[in-house]
């Protein structure tokens, strides 16, 4: 930040604190090397030694705890995973931009602030509450509403799953949106454009990249969530057929099977396998996000 | 935005007629202009309306057990009954060992990432992987907890290590608004004090962080309510489905040992325990999500606070 503060008469506490202001600094780096590292570590024996990597990626056959034929295939897993997710920002993604553009462009200042608070407050609802309001109040509704013989289904966990991304979506977007210079709305109205024209024509095309990343950051949010959707979504394997069926995702199995397997058995280091592609799928979608908003910058 | 200063074009005209008369233009455009502002309110209403839907519908299905008592009983008969005295303190176990370890490394990590780095590329991968441990999946965080500290280090299943666990994973919360709270204090007051002959270290402890000290304890109460909330990363690292504490002793828990927590038991009892007396699982969750906002008001007073003080 400034020049190099190294005079003769630093006492030596300083130097001492200073060491451990960096090591603080980095902890992070180090962390999230530990998380791949300790995860990895589990893992890696079945990973290397015995695991048919195309079955495990392709078969949608999960049998770990078969007597005759142990089959690991996740595919029914990450096709559980994935179809959950899309559906919930389906939900989310028009509400949480809408509501993202009202914020930022319609608001008086009191308004944006009360707004902001709801969203916080909506934030930090806990997700094993939200699977509670999945498995009671929603189960009870989805029944009711569409005749379903089970209410806990794959749009239970979408909506679930939605409402906990929108907050995310919402900051993020607000943060594109404001980011636009006013100039650029100025010039828009000074032709006579209205507020719609100025919103859909001006600054949705110059702030979508942070919406982007906004959807991006919810959606990696969504694949990551374990508890909403392990007891909101049946939790039985199965291809998805529609928004009616009951998914299992790749997060509710590990939760609900390491608890019961032993340790170092080729389930429990499968558990562990699912865990590296987790890690490595949000990994990815987190590092898009990231160079998507650098790019904002740079333009 | 700036909505009081806008005109409609069609209002004024200057061929002497009637001043003030709409054209049809200008009132196709205030039409769309309401019909585009009432839209997106509705959508921003529609974020709202569940949040209080849920609170509503969880206190009226829990009316009949909240008392005094609920909170300072233990669970009884198989967990189908009783209060939550073992999971509400397990839950404040967790939360402060985990604050006590995620709070100095949170606070100086964000020192470091606003007061000593420079804008150099090792800087940016450090702050990539502030915002890569936040997104990653809090199950990950749980598998992590199980192979460092359960396994590796040895600490077996015990609030110590659910603890850590639940410091690393909430770790970015408190760097981010620290780093936020920093920034915000103004470069002079840090050049007026190093010309003073002050060292960095001193205009740190003296100037910079007495002056953002609200910012960082918003951050630190928000960790607090992440914390507080989170199950999956408890559950196989110390937290259990069933533990019987003494009631009313709040040093009932040793920190090598196990212990229940309440969104473990929200899960519990909601998803394992056959035949729970009607309410007590909506109980649990309206105290779980009652302390959790409670929480995040504090930190909201706090800020409000801050923002009424600020003299610069």
């Amino acid at each position: 930040m400034l020049g190099k503060n190294k005079g003769a008469n630093v006492p030596f506490s300083e130097t001492v604190i200073e060491l451990f202001i960096r090591l603080c600094g980095i902890s992070a780096i180090i962390f999230v090397f530990g998380i791949f590292f300790f995860v990895f570590r589990e893992g890696a024996g079945f990973l290397f030694g015995g695991l048919d990597l195309g079955q495990f990626l392709t078969s949608p056959e999960w049998y770990p705890t078969s007597l005759s034929h142990k089959r690991y295939g996740t595919f029914a897993l990450i096709l559980g995973t994935f179809s959950v997710t899309a559906l919930a920002m389906l939900l989310a993604v028009p509400f949480g931009l809408g509501a993202a553009i009202f914020v930022s462009e319609f608001c008086s200042p009191k308004l944006r602030e009360t707004f902001k608070i709801i969203i916080e407050l909506l934030a930090a609802i806990p997700s094993v509450v939200w699977g509670f309001i999945g498995l009671t109040l929603m189960n009870q509704l989805i029944i009711k509403l569409f005749n379903a013989p089970i209410g806990l289904t794959m749009l239970n966990g979408s909506i679930m799953l939605a409402l906990m991304s929108v907050p995310i979506i919402v900051s993020i977007a607000e943060d594109a949106l404001k980011a636009v210079p006013d100039s650029y709305r100025e010039a828009a109205e000074a032709l006579g454009a209205t507020r719609w024209q100025v919103i859909y024509r001006v600054l949705l095309p110059a702030a979508k990249n942070g919406l982007l990343a906004a959807v991006l950051l919810g959606a990696a949010r969504s694949i990551g969530e374990t508890m909403a959707v392990l007891m909101a979504t049946g939790h039985s394997v199965n291809i998805p057929e529609g928004p009616l069926s009951w998914i299992r995702t790749l997060t509710a199995t590990i939760a609900a099977e390491l608890g019961e397997v032993a340790r170092g058995s080729e389930h429990y280091q499968v558990l562990f396998i699912i865990g590296i592609l987790l890690f490595t799928i949000t990994f990815v979608v987190n590092l898009i996000a990231d160079l998507v908003i650098k790019g904002i910058r740079q333009a | 935005m700036n909505n009081t200063t806008h005109t409609e074009p069609g209002s004024a005209r200057a061929d002497g007629g009637s001043l003030f008369t709409e054209t049809a233009i200008g009132r196709r455009k205030r039409w769309t202009e309401n019909g585009v502002r009432i839209f997106f309110f509705l959508m921003c209403c529609f974020m709202i309306l569940p949040l209080l839907l849920i609170i509503g519908y969880l206190l009226y299905k829990a009316l009949p057990v909240l008392s005094f008592d609920f909170l300072f009983t233990n669970p009884k008969d198989n967990m189908r009954a009783g209060g939550l005295w073992a999971p509400f303190l397990g839950t404040i176990y967790l939360v402060i060992v985990s604050l006590l370890v995620s709070a100095p490394i949170g606070v100086f990590a964000a020192v470091y990432l606003n007061e000593y780095a420079r804008d150099t590329w090792f800087t940016r991968i450090v702050n990539l992987a502030v915002v890569n441990l936040a997104g990653v999946p809090s199950i990950v965080h749980a598998l992590f907890g199980v192979g460092a500290f359960v396994l590796f280090a040895g600490l077996g299943e015990s609030i110590l290590a659910a603890s850590l666990t639940l410091a690393i994973m909430t770790l970015p919360v408190i760097i981010a608004s620290t780093k936020e709270a920093l920034n915000a204090v103004p470069m002079a007051f840090r050049e007026a004090c190093w010309n003073l002959g002050a060292t960095r270290w001193q205009t740190i402890r003296r100037i910079v962080i007495p002056n953002s000290i609200s910012g960082i304890l918003t951050g630190v109460i928000l960790q607090v309510s992440r914390a507080a909330g989170e199950t999956a990363p408890i559950m196989f690292t110390g937290a259990v489905f069933y533990k019987a504490i003494a009631e009313g002793d709040v040093f009932a828990y040793n920190l090598m040992e196990q212990c229940m927590a309440l969104s473990l038991h929200l899960f519990t009892i909601s998803t394992q325990v056959p035949d729970v007396t009607a309410g007590i699982p909506d109980g649990t969750a309206i105290v779980l999500v009652g302390s959790v906002l409670l929480v995040n008001a504090a930190a909201i007073v706090v800020r409000v606070y801050l923002r009424t003080r600020k003299k610069w």
